[in-house]
């Protein structure tokens, strides 16, 4: 084992140790010691990232890291291994460094919070979790993470479990969570069957020889999981609740990374994709409906993290029509710079509700520009890179999604991102504007207690908002970059083919790209900047659209009547079921057991009992006759001798002679 | 003229009826004791006898174990006498049921 692989076994190796620790001796503690463990395993790990990631750039292969053999026997053979290649090194600079951002931020947030110890324990796990997730080189190793980051998101989620609404968002979380593992557990079992190995790099070898069908099947369930975990239509449901969970974890899981892994999944995978043009088509099409769906939700949303949450689905929903596109490197891409805008967005809106001592109804903010001026500044680089605008990161991403789109023929698809992506703006600067100008809609007790966030939470900020500037740069030109390059080696021989287009229709797509962005801008400053009893008026005038939007499309009220109330009322049935038959058997088979010992109970005292006691009375009866024989007087007992005596001679006679000694005598 | 061996079967088994009487009847036990050594003289008188009849030592040789074996049970026999006539006042057999169960 060289230096490399140790490094490579070092980077989930530190927070699980930061987890053991505060997990089990954290309450021995002070809460200074628990999040400098927490927080310095992740930046430790995010080192061995770096050291790994620039190994990575200068061997430019694949490896390898076998930690141990784990489950080995027949044709089966299942290793904890880490595959590190260009794809893996992406994920985990992404997942260690904005955690790291992230933890360092959830120092200050999360101060003097119940539970702080158990907060960085989790997370920790979450890092863990993930890390595994991105990291191995089998799909098993990548379940458990899988599995790890849902149950963490269920925790986290559920961090103040005190508050019902916590809770349940949590639950909810989990099973629609559940649904989406359940296809992805079939995914393996089918990959498992066809391939006999669950080896990424024998399977992604052998890929070519699956029938279209079985692909197909594969690639559809790997999507049924990847939309649960990802948000994506109809399984989204559950993201928008999760902001329940304090806001550290809303950016580091619900936005950063954690719903990043069906993306990373699918492009991990796409060598099945490959061969499944049918199932390409679903996920373009379940990602640019999701990206639209959302956005419009997002127009109306008055939680400030709500709308956050929207757009994260609508992002998320970009990737997977990169994804179904063939564009895998921008998925990527995608991902990583929205990793970086929106966990920027994600802790500004954390810092606005800092501030705001717990509000988070936008409706209640705005003029708070110069009260918070670092956190309005940081939230504004934030909205300009998620709006698109030339040249921040998602500038770059998103148009070079839209461009591929475009490029290869997609043009509903093209539409509806690009429809997306003026929502998108106008949503976001909407955000902006109610929450930073205009005047204060605060009440005087709030308003009194405003105050900018502290420096162990502005830092990481600031660190978040550079990326998010130039996060788009090794991306650039569009399909030629440094990042493209990079990441060839994994995503190379995407199902559609190399399309030549000239730099004028790349130009032209990225005018037309600010062009939106700048509208989506426009619009939303005439609404809610210029004419700020526009929106309203808006509102007013399309009654049934605005509540429709607001009330989400009633997709979760359509969940509820269709599918979580019959379950119930199954639920009940099945409780009755249970309460009367099963119990009743159950019952029936304890009565029965309860008189039948009764009746062994019976046949003992009243049979066998009897018997010994006939029996012992016997012995007693004849005992009490028996013992006159011992009269104690010698002559008795002598007088017996005799007689025994006498009766044993003649006996001996008689069987020696045939005759009787009165007779021999006689004789 | 020598005596024939069934004389000394006829006196050995009146003496041994004799003590067995004795022992079977009488209350005293020191009288019952003396029974005893009368049929182990009885045994004896049929030991010699037969020792002389069959020409063989082993006989006698018995008779005198028996005779050490009397003289010892005697022993035994008074020495129970004494400690049951010190508690009880009585050298009466059938004052005594002490060895029942």
């Amino acid at each position: 084992m060289n230096v490399f692989d140790s490094l490579v076994l070092l980077i989930p190796a530190f927070p699980l140790a930061a987890v053991l620790l505060n997990g089990l001796l954290g309450h021995r503690y002070s809460h200074e010691v628990a999040h400098r463990l927490a927080w310095g395993s992740v930046g430790l790990s995010f080192l061995c990232s770096i050291a790994v990631f620039i190994h990575t750039i200068r061997t430019g292969q694949a490896r390898e890291v076998v930690a141990y053999k784990w489950i080995f026997g027949g044709d089966l053979t299942i290793n904890l291994a880490f595959l590190i290649d260009p794809l893996s090194c992406v994920m985990l600079l992404v997942v260690t460094g904005v955690g790291f951002l992230i933890h360092l931020y959830s120092v200050g947030y999360m101060h003097g919070e119940e539970g702080f110890t158990r907060f960085f324990t989790y997370m920790n796990l979450f890092m863990v979790s993930m890390l595994l997730l991105v990291m191995g080189n089998n799909y098993v190793v990548l379940f458990i993470g899988w599995e790890g980051v849902g149950l963490c998101s269920y925790l986290l989620i559920g961090y103040y479990f005190d508050r019902m609404s916590a809770a349940k968002a949590a639950t909810k979380a989990f099973v629609v969570n559940r649904i989406g593992d359940a296809g992805f557990l079939i995914a393996i079992f089918l990959v498992f069957v066809n391939f006999k190995t669950l080896d990424y790099t024998q399977v992604f070898a052998h890929a070519s020889q699956l029938s279209t069908e079985m692909a197909t099947a594969i690639a559809l369930c790997l999507l049924i999981g990847a939309v649960g975990k990802s948000a994506q239509i109809p399984l989204y449901t559950w993201l928008p609740d999760a902001m329940e969970g304090p806001t550290p974890v809303s950016a580091l899981i619900h936005a950063a990374t954690m719903v990043t892994a069906g993306v990373y999944m699918i492009v991990r995978n796409h060598a099945i994709y490959d061969m499944a043009p049918m199932a390409m088509t679903t996920v373009a099409w379940v990602g640019g409906i999701t990206a639209l769906f959302a956005a419009t939700i997002g127009l109306v949303q008055t939680d400030i993290k709500r709308v956050l949450a929207y757009s994260t689905v609508s992002q998320l929903g970009y990737m997977f029509l990169a994804c179904g596109i063939g564009a895998y490197t921008a998925a990527i891409f995608h991902l990583m710079t929205h990793a970086f805008f929106k966990a920027l967005l994600f802790l500004s809106a954390g810092s606005v509700i800092h501030a705001l001592s717990g509000e988070q109804d936008i409706r209640k903010m705005g003029g708070l520009k110069n009260k918070i001026p670092w956190t309005h500044a940081l939230f504004l680089i934030g909205t300009l890179a998620i709006a698109g605008i030339f040249p921040l990161s998602g500038f770059w991403s998103k148009d070079e999604i839209l461009a591929h789109a475009f490029i290869h023929h997609q043009y509903v698809l093209y539409g509806m991102g690009a429809v997306g992506a003026f929502l998108t703006a106008f949503y976001m600067f909407r955000l902006t504007y109610l929450t930073f100008y205009g005047h204060s809609r605060m009440d005087h007790h709030t308003a009194a207690h405003v105050h900018e966030s502290p420096t162990i939470m502005i830092g990481p900020l600031v660190a978040l908002s550079v990326l998010a500037v130039v996060g788009g740069f090794p991306g650039v030109p569009p399909e030629a970059g440094w990042f493209h390059s990079f990441l060839h080696p994994v995503t190379a021989g995407g199902a559609s083919g190399e399309e030549h287009v000239g730099i004028s229709v790349i130009l032209m797509l990225m005018g037309v790209a600010t062009a939106i962005a700048l509208l989506g801008w426009g619009l939303a400053h005439y609404l809610y900047a210029v004419r700020a009893e526009a929106a309203p008026e808006l509102a007013s005038r399309f009654p049934a659209i605005y509540r429709t939007l607001l009330h989400k499309y009633y997709v979760d009220e359509f969940f509820d009547l269709a599918i979580v109330e019959p379950l119930k009322q199954l639920g009940r049935v099945w409780d009755w079921f249970d309460r009367t038959v099963i119990d009743g058997i159950v019952r029936a088979v304890g009565q029965g057991a309860e008189s039948g010992a009764a009746g062994s109970t019976w046949i003992e005292k009243h049979v066998i009992y009897a018997g010994l006691n006939v029996i012992g009375y016997g012995n007693h009866l004849a005992a009490r006759s028996w013992r006159r024989l011992q009269s104690g007087m010698v002559h008795h007992y002598a007088g017996m001798i005799v007689a025994g005596l006498f009766i044993l001679v003649h006996l001996i006679l008689l069987w020696w002679t045939g005759a009787l000694p009165m007779g021999l005598a006689l004789r | 003229m020598a005596v024939p061996l069934s004389a000394y079967v006829i006196v050995s088994a009146v003496l041994f009826v004799t003590g067995l009487i004795g022992v079977l009847i009488r209350r005293n036990f020191i009288i019952v004791l003396m029974s005893v050594e009368i049929m182990l003289n009885a045994a004896n008188i049929n030991l010699v006898a037969f020792s002389h009849y069959l020409e063989s030592m082993a006989g006698q040789i018995i008779a005198l174990f028996v005779i050490a074996i009397a003289a010892g049970e005697a022993a035994v026999g008074l020495a129970i006498i004494i400690v049951v006539f010190r508690g009880k006042i009585s050298t009466n057999v059938d004052e005594m049921n002490l060895l029942k169960w």
